[in-house]
């Protein structure tokens, strides 16, 4: 038998207590014990960002971040983004923008920028690209995810 | 985005930038891809890979690994009796699990299924594998030269065949295939000329990075075979697998889910038959799911040297070009014999030229398999070809626009004989995108500016079926075996059929790429799906509605009844307009039934001239170049997205824009690099891509001058504006500082040393 610990911590403002194996990733503890697939993983080494989620307000690469480090706290992923099937700003102005294609990048951008904007409001161009400049998208080139960000800052999030 | 239209009208909402379709479901995380795929009893594998680049396996201890708990299976080619271990799209060369040897460092030996990827891990660290390593070729001089290892030593069973019309042949052991492509006098082409210039480019290997690693379950139930997988072909990938396990086609079912990014590296066939292999020995549900150190070794774009020699006379006008190009293909053909054909014919558009002979040689080396990769050969070639333009137009004294214009073809002529003519107007993109860079007013000092063009025969071959529903209610759904890449078909696919049948958006639904559910496609690539497909739902659509009209004679024929006439939106009986659902009822009698509409698409009618259509690419750039450190600043990147007709007109600009970032980070940064036999760079920390900070000012001129084959003249886009970004980096340089670059990534060491060539040549 592999050696456990039991953690405790809030997934998208809901309480949960699991038993896992020190070992596992926040990354798989969303994805395999809570069925939370909307993380992403890609390159499993903390370079592209697609893994990003929130761990107390600041964003982690759950493909690395050890889940047990997670307890105690206060996880938010790309499901807990829209309310009562209504989109924040941010996700609108992804779609009207095109600002994704394949979508695989999308959760982890999403969570970058939620965490951009909370931290900054008002963002200037080069402020969203600095700021998102660890989020790697393949598709998209990049600029219309700029556009959708600064969309969502003027529409308030 | 700035749009130049110039075609006929196009019933809604063809033309129109709808939200795309899939997306609520990728800003909520509730899109699925084949990584997010659970199955009841899913058992999971890992692979060992060999650590030499050649190397002959002298034996396989495995005993441990098996008796390890939690494990349900390893194996090994000698565990796969009755099964056609060999397969691949050309040549039949790429067995699924190495066979005795092993011809790249990476290459998959050993394959453990297990209770979780976990244990499956442990297990690998218990397997011992005694391999006797062998000489190695790593780049293609070595492969070529005297003497050297021979990869492969009997020749590739030709391979499933599908699309090409020449034989494989092997004029060297390490030569996979040869492609030749000649017309005119060659010879008096050179002895005419009033200039001659000759040169070599080298472009290098890449890697696509789909940000969703290939990943495929396989399950077997009763002898028939379910894959879900990450691939852009469902179709081929059933056909592989029918051949692998001896299987009927029908036996197979490859269902795509969403799909994490392709750019050509999910073409054909990949992991499938591994995992398929794996789910057999197992007796179980497996997933296969590959991180991005693994996809590396899975496939690359193939590298090129390109020697170029061209002819012009003393107006800049081209006589003759004569090229030897040699592709870096890596261990296994996969698909780059095609590539190798289109490098060929790459260097014959977008120009007027009279004579022509170019050899493009295959080479197999002891490196990851190349493949399809955006751009199929023409960013290789392309470099070299439009960097010789330039070259030509220094050397007489000419705008590097009037050199172009000069060669150009124009509109409807064929850029060499038995091809489609031309259907691009490209002076006139070109004259577009030297207006976005304001060509006339002479840019600051240290500042260069360069605008390249391409063509592509594109479009691959046009085999494609779709097939329309038309429901009582008078919704539709469409059956389509194209793949959803993030391209946005779709959207795009919708939008055809809501528009071709005159029914609203939300009332078409679009199911895509089951091969148990859905009609036959080709293949997702070479920019084809909203041009080929898109003609293949209009003729489904123009077969229910036929069929419609025929149901409506039949349902209210009478003495005093109207004839009924069919209009875009339904059945005009008399003054009243039924629509497609009230025909539908009206025939069954009921509230029920279906009308189903075929749509075939062959090698003939309108699309029997190869290729389907032109891609052509167009793009602009201004650069400033730091001396001291020889980075490059790409500040204005333009591109013109001549695609014919925009269905979707956002994400038409989109597919451009990402195109020409990918072709800027293959110009800029990306290089993948062996050493020692070894790939090292095969990660992200040292693979460079492009990031936000990389992103230039970038400009996007759509162009619809409805000249293509498509709906409401149609044609590809997704890859021209990747094809001639590095030529255009090159010869910008160039003109900002005099250096010449022939060698791409353009990394400040690089520019740097050609800066000082630069500065020897001028004696300083």
């Amino acid at each position: 038998m592999r050696e456990t610990v039991e953690i405790s911590l809030q997934v998208n403002e809901r309480a949960q207590s699991l038993r896992i194996e020190p070992r596992e990733t926040l990354a798989d503890v969303l994805r395999d014990r809570l069925g939370l697939t909307g993380t992403k993983v890609s390159c499993d080494a903390q370079v592209c960002g697609a893994c990003t989620v929130l761990v107390d307000g600041r964003t982690v690469s759950a493909c690395t971040f050890l889940a047990v480090d997670a307890d105690g706290g206060a996880v938010r992923t790309v499901e807990g983004l829209a309310r009562d099937g209504v989109l924040t700003p941010l996700q609108q102005a992804f779609i009207d923008e095109a600002a994704f294609q394949c979508g695989f990048c999308t959760p982890g951008m999403l969570m970058a920028a939620t965490a951009l904007l909370e931290e900054n409001p008002h963002p200037t161009e080069d402020e969203v690209k600095e700021g998102l400049d660890g989020n790697l998208c393949r598709c998209t080139g990049y600029a219309p995810i700029v556009a959708a960000v600064l969309r969502a800052a003027e529409a308030g999030r | 985005m700035k749009r130049v239209i110039e075609r006929g009208p196009a019933p809604e909402p063809i033309g129109i930038s709808v939200p795309r379709r899939d997306g609520i479901e990728k800003v909520t995380g509730a899109a699925s891809f084949t990584t997010d795929l659970t199955l009841p009893g899913l058992a999971h594998a890992r692979l060992l890979r060999s650590p030499y680049a050649h190397a002959r396996i002298r034996s396989i201890d495995a005993e441990a690994a098996r008796r390890h708990p939690g494990v349900i299976a390893v194996v090994t080619a000698a565990d796969l009796p009755g099964v056609q271990l060999e397969y691949g799209h050309a040549v039949a060369d790429h067995p699924l699990i190495a066979t005795g040897k092993v011809r790249f460092a990476g290459e998959v030996v050993v394959g453990v299924v297990a209770e979780d990827a976990a244990t499956a891990d442990e297990a690998l660290r218990l397997i011992e594998v005694d391999y006797d390593p062998l000489p190695y070729a790593t780049t293609v001089e070595e492969a070529l030269a005297p003497g050297a290892p021979v990869l492969h030593e009997k020749a590739g069973r030709q391979g499933a065949h599908r699309g090409f019309e020449e034989d494989i042949t092997r004029d060297h052991p390490n030569v996979c295939s040869t492609f030749r492509q000649a017309w005119g006098e060659i010879e008096d082409a050179f002895t005419g000329a009033h200039l001659v210039l000759e040169g070599t480019w080298h472009y290098p290997m890449c890697y696509a990075f789909a940000m969703e690693p290939y990943t495929s379950v396989a399950e077997w139930k009763d002898g028939e075979l379910t894959v879900w997988s990450s691939a852009q072909h469902p179709y081929m990938v059933r056909d592989d697998l029918a051949h692998v396990f001896h299987l009927p086609l029908s036996a197979v079912r490859v269902i795509v889910p969403y799909v994490g990014g392709g750019y050509g590296s999910k073409s054909y066939t990949k992991i499938e038959p591994l995992t398929a292999a794996l789910a057999l020995k197992a007796g179980r549900p497996v997933r296969l799911a590959l991180n991005v150190d693994d996809a590396i070794l899975t496939t690359r774009g193939d590298g090129a040297t390109v020697q170029l020699r061209s002819a012009f006379d003393r107006d800049g006008r081209l006589l003759g070009r004569q090229a030897t190009v040699r592709l870096d293909s890596g261990a296994y053909a996969e698909n780059s014999p095609l590539v190798g054909r289109k490098a060929a014919n790459r260097l014959g558009g977008p120009y007027r030229i009279p004579a022509l002979e170019v050899t493009c040689q295959v080479v197999y080396t002891n490196t990851a398999p190349a493949s399809s990769f955006r751009g199929f050969g023409a960013p290789q070639v392309v470099f070299a070809a439009e960097s010789q333009m330039d070259e030509a137009a220094e050397a007489l004294g000419l705008d590097p626009l009037e050199i172009r214009r000069r060669n150009l073809v124009e509109r409807g002529e064929r850029p060499w004989p038995k091809v489609r003519g031309l259907d691009a107007k490209l002076a006139d993109d070109l004259a577009l995108a030297a207006a976005e860079l304001d060509w006339s007013t002479p840019p600051a000092p240290g500042v260069g500016r360069a605008v390249c063009v391409s063509a592509s025969d594109a479009g691959s071959e046009p085999v494609t079926t779709a097939t329309l529903r038309v429901h009582p209610d008078g919704s539709v759904t469409v059956l389509c075996g194209s793949t959803e890449i993030g391209q946005g078909s779709a959207t795009a696919l919708a939008q055809i059929a809501a528009g071709e049948m005159g029914v609203p958006l939300e009332k078409v639904r679009l199911v895509q790429s089951d091969t148990a559910a859905v009609t036959y496609d080709r293949s997702t690539g070479a920019s084809r799906t909203t041009t080929l497909m898109g003609l293949a739902i209009r003729n489904a659509a123009r077969d229910v509605k036929a069929q419609l009209l025929e149901w409506a004679r039949e349902s209210w024929a009478g003495e005093d009844a109207p004839e009924p006439v069919l209009e875009h939106a339904g059945i005009r009986v008399g003054d009243r307009l039924a629509g497609w659902g009230e025909v539908v009822r009206a025939w069954f009698a009921g509230d029920y039934g279906e009308a189903i509409g075929r749509g075939y698409l062959r090698k003939a009618g309108e699309t029997a001239e190869m290729p389907p259509f032109w891609e052509v690419g167009c793009v602009g750039v201004e650069v400033r170049v730091d001396e001291s450190t020889g980075e490059i600043h790409v500040e204005k990147l333009v591109t013109i997205g001549d695609v014919g007709c925009a269905v979707n007109p956002q994400l038409a600009e989109a597919q451009d824009v990402g195109a020409a970032i990918m072709g800027l980070g293959m110009a800029m940064r990306e290089e993948l690099i062996y050493e020692d036999g070894n790939l090292v760079n095969g990660n992200l920390y040292d693979y460079r891509v492009p990031r936000f900070t990389d992103l230039p000012e970038l400009r996007t001129v759509l162009v619809e001058r409805g000249d293509g084959v498509g709906v409401y003249g149609a044609k590809g886009g997704g890859e021209g504006a990747l094809n001639p970004v590095a030529s255009a980096i090159a010869n910008a340089v160039r003109r900002a500082t005099g250096a010449r670059l022939r060698e791409a990534p353009f990394t400040p060491e690089r520019v740097w040393e050609a800066l000082r060539e630069r500065d020897a040549a001028n004696g300083r």
